[in-house]
């Protein structure tokens, strides 16, 4: 079998910065994602723009990164699925949003299109006519039938989400489990495409809440590299902090709500409370409680206030007082029996569909895009924890270990604060990058091309595409009982991946 | 040393929490029950709601509850602009609440649509799918900016 370094010495490349990005034959490209696989490489995202479709491939143990494209000829391309499950869920968006063929797929059911749009295929040259609700496949609200639906919101859900989990059930145990997402589907690709990254940022940081920061830093890094433009040290560090804040504050809301599900109300009450006291620390040092437009292509939009390094470093001081408490909690009986062996997820698994973030690195897969792909940690160097078993309380204890080595990258990149500037001009020029964060759930991609200046295609890999095929594998065979703590677990979030 | 909770300002909360537990009690006799609604939210207004639910605002106090269905609900609290995908979603959730009941679009995507409005896939605000009664803005709105928001409702509602 061929290896992937052979079939890339052949290719035709174009310039896609940091790195290059292979133009392959179709059964290139199908030869290399299969070598990939025998390498043991993971497929981070697949996309399209209306010629090409595009992949990226991360070797985990080597930190390398590839691009490769293969075009829509006639509108179909190889389909990657059948050997590469991950690959699913991209190439029925790709259909939905470009109308790009996978030829021999896996599953050709929707998956953002649910036939209510004002157009189909909204992202191709010529989009076609709205679809039909209601098709076999399409998801429905009010689904009636002999499956039991667990809708989570908005109506009847228990949950904030907006997404459907199709499961059925053998007395007290899940037997399988179907992710239904699109619901939240907001036309972001096409609301970004023609504008200036300046303003195409506000979409970038609201694909979702939780990841405001990191996607805001990623986008804003893959504009800097299609311009080749250098951002402020000052600014780097500000972004190191912001996006280390986002974390912490986002770790404990996840361990609060996971606490109140498994009945403890005294990690729910003390994390929320501190997850609090950060939020007003971040209003107070940058404007906004959830940093939303504060991280911006060429820097940041505005300098930390003067009393704003002061508030963080309060806030972190209540945090690191806490947290051992906090962690003794969770190694007490009470939480560790509700927490220990419920929806554990295989290193085998995390690592075949790419799934990096806490659920990875709880289930043996060690990889966190701080270290390799986003040189700004460099002089900081986070610690990187790793644990095996895989189930909620190794979740927990690494959403504790990570809040504690943010807590100190804070402090660090607060400190370290050079002086200068905290944005640099942007040039009106074309090309195209890719960039990168670690987000509170896994790795963020962004890939862009500009046309002097203006957004002429992009696509933001949120972790969701990795997390929730992973969920549901995860709920299969585990107690009917625990689907909203194991949600809760695994940070499950609709919107990012809803575009 | 425990965290300083110290929720907007002291005397404005008290405020707040006098004028809404009165108005709920003179309204309903009872407690606001809440039912949150998310018609495409990107979960910034999710985290603030959360933080408003979470034990540091003691809802209880302010004579407000959550409610996890609507058919035991007051108030329809509306997140996110009306995607298309979720639009008949949202009028079922509004007729299933019983009568009288107010709809509150918190945030600015849900008041109008916020920067997705002209989107293929959106309608706009949550008041292209059912009549609103009130506007929270923000993105998101504070904790503190909803309560208000709420208290307004209910006053505007006493008579
Ligand atoms: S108002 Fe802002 S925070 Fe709320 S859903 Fe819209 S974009 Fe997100």
């Amino acid at each position: 079998m061929t290896t992937v370094d052979a079939i890339l010495r052949d290719a035709p490349a174009e310039i896609c910065r940091p790195w290059l990005r292979h133009i392959l034959r179709h059964d290139e490209w199908i030869a290399l994602a299969q070598a990939a696989v025998a390498e043991a490489r993971v497929l981070v995202a697949l996309w399209a723009d209306t010629a090409k479709v595009h992949a990226l491939f991360l070797d985990p143990a080597g930190l390398t990164i590839i691009a490769v494209s293969t075009p829509a000829e006639a509108g179909s391309y190889p389909a990657l699925s059948p050997f590469l499950p991950g690959a699913a869920l991209y190439e029925r968006m790709i259909h939905d949003l470009w109308g790009h063929q996978a030829t021999g797929a896996a599953d050709v059911r929707p998956w953002l299109d649910h036939g209510h749009w004002l157009l189909s295929q909204p992202m191709s040259t010529r989009p076609g006519p709205p679809g039909q609700p209601g098709q076999p496949g399409v998801p429905n609200y009010f689904e009636p039938g002999d499956t039991m639906i667990l809708p989570l919101g908005p109506i009847w859900g228990p949950l904030d989400e907006a997404a459907h989990l199709r499961l059925s059930v053998a007395g007290p145990t899940i037997r399988h489990a179907d992710a239904l997402l699109g619901f939240t589907h907001k036309g972001t690709l096409a609301l970004m495409r023609g504008k200036s990254p300046r303003i195409a940022a506000r979409f970038a940081a609201r694909l979702s809440g939780d990841a405001t920061v990191a996607h805001s830093v990623a986008f804003s890094r893959a504009v800097e590299a299609a311009m080749e433009v250098e951002v402020p040290a000052r600014a780097v560090a500000l972004r190191i902090a912001m996006m280390e804040i986002e974390r912490v504050a986002v770790h404990l809301d996840t361990l609060a709500e996971v606490g109140r599900l498994a009945d403890s109300p005294i990690v729910r009450s003390r994390c929320s409370l501190l997850r609090e006291t950060l939020v007003r620390a971040s209003d107070i040092a940058f404007g906004h409680r959830l940093m939303m437009d504060c991280a911006i292509p060429g820097g940041v939009a505005a300098d930390i206030a003067e009393s704003g390094s002061e508030a963080i470093l309060r806030a972190l001081g209540d945090i690191a007082s806490q947290l051992s408490s906090i962690r003794r909690l969770h190694d007490g009986a009470a939480l560790s029996s509700r927490l220990v062996g419920v929806g554990r997820a295989g290193g085998a698994l995390a690592a075949s569909l790419g799934v990096g973030g806490v659920v990875g690195r709880a289930s043996g897969y060690a990889f966190d895009a701080r270290i390799g792909f986003v040189s700004d940690y460099g002089q900081f160097a986070p610690r990187i924890a790793v644990r095996h078993d895989g189930d909620a309380a190794a979740r927990q204890h690494q959403r504790i270990f990570e809040i504690e080595e943010s807590l100190r990258l804070i402090g660090a990149a607060l400190d370290y604060l050079p002086d200068g500037p905290v944005t640099v001009a942007l040039p009106q020029v074309s090309g195209e990058g890719i960039g990168c964060a670690e987000s509170v759930r896994g790795d963020v991609w962004h890939w862009l091309r500009l046309d002097h200046g203006q957004i002429a295609a992009v696509f933001p890999r949120d972790p969701g595409w990795a997390l929730w095929p992973l969920a549901e594998r995860v709920l299969e065979g585990a107690a009917a009982e625990d689907i909203d703590l194991i949600r809760a677990s695994l940070a499950l979030n609709a919107s990012g991946m809803d575009l | 040393m425990a965290p300083r909770p110290d929720p907007i300002d002291p005397a404005a909360v008290e405020s707040l929490r006098a004028g809404l537990e009165e108005a709920a009690q003179a309204r309903l006799g009872r407690s606001l029950a809440i039912r949150h609604v998310n018609t495409g939210s990107c979960n910034g207004c999710e985290l603030e709601l959360r933080a408003l639910h979470g034990v540091l605002y003691e809802l209880e106090r302010f004579g407000i509850k959550f409610v996890e269905s609507p058919l035991h609900a007051d108030v329809l609290l509306v997140t996110g602009p009306l995607t298309r995908n979720l639009a008949a979603a949202m009028v079922q959730a509004r007729d299933a609440t019983p009568d009288p009941k107010w709809v509150v679009a918190v945030g600015d995507c849900a008041v109008d649509g916020g920067v997705y409005r002209g989107s293929y896939a959106v309608l706009g605000g949550a008041g292209m799918g059912v009549p609103v009664d009130l506007l929270i803005r923000g993105c998101p709105p504070s904790p503190g900016t909803i309560l208000a928001g709420l208290r307004t409702l209910l006053e505007a509602n006493l008579n």
